[in-house]
């Protein structure tokens, strides 16, 4: 386990949260959301990285009012507030589905997978939906 | 035939699948995550446009609207709405469900 902080009493770990589901066909996007802001509120070391269909979770432009479904889409906007600013993005999975950084609504890194492999390796947990 | 497809082909063989099953002049409905397929600059547009040469590829416009994928579709998938997705139902004597 790599270093650990001691602050406030309490112990900061690195918090990784692996997304790759599409953001409406399950329940993964929502929940791993809900887990973020959760680690956050602790004051966790929190990053998350779109891999996959994950990538489609922070696209711009969701209008869910058609299908009766509550949009969380804005939310993504909202991490920055809890201190979860850093969003880590697949080149790979980007590239294999037509988009680019112009379509998603935050700021985010793009990498290769060797990066995102070099960006595990520095976590003390990782959380996969 | 009408078939649908609910699933990102990028997370499922649902799509090839039906493809591969699917005869000449039948029509194929993208619906739910199946969506995804529909839209320009994928790793499946290709397989989507050639598909389009002898069948019919119509996309759940709700659905694309969810997504955010509403104004990346392919030229020439027909969009329909819930209305027009009983319609195709009623339009055609089979609907083979792929999940």
């Amino acid at each position: 386990m790599s270093e650990e902080m001691m602050e406030e009493g309490g112990v900061v770990k690195k918090f990784m949260y692996v997304n790759r589901k599409a953001p409406i066909g399950s329940i993964y996007a929502l929940e791993s959301l809900e887990v973020v802001l959760i680690g956050a509120a602790f004051e966790q070391d929190v990053c998350m990285v779109f891999l996959d269909d994950g990538i489609y979770q922070i696209v711009k432009g969701m209008d869910t009012n058609d299908v009766e479904m509550k949009n969380f889409s804005p939310t993504y906007r909202a991490l920055e507030m809890y201190d979860v600013e850093r969003l880590y993005v697949s080149k790979e999975a980007m590239e294999e589905r037509g988009l680019t950084t112009d379509d998603l609504v935050v700021d985010v890194e793009v990498m290769d997978a060797s990066q995102i492999a070099d960006l595990m390796e520095e976590q003390d947990v990782i959380l996969s939906f | 035939m009408l078939h649908t497809v609910n699933k990102s082909p990028f997370e499922r063989n649902t799509l090839e699948t039906c493809l591969q099953h699917a005869k000449d002049g039948s029509t194929i409905l993208l619906i739910e995550d199946g969506v995804y397929a529909a839209t320009e600059g994928t790793r499946f547009s290709d397989t989507i446009k050639k598909a389009m040469e002898t069948k019919t590829v119509c996309a759940l416009l709700p659905d694309l609207k969810a997504r955010g994928m509403h104004e990346k579709v392919i030229e020439g998938i027909k969009l329909v709405d819930y209305a027009g997705f009983v319609d195709l139902v009623e339009q055609n004597e089979r609907v083979q469900a792929w999940l």
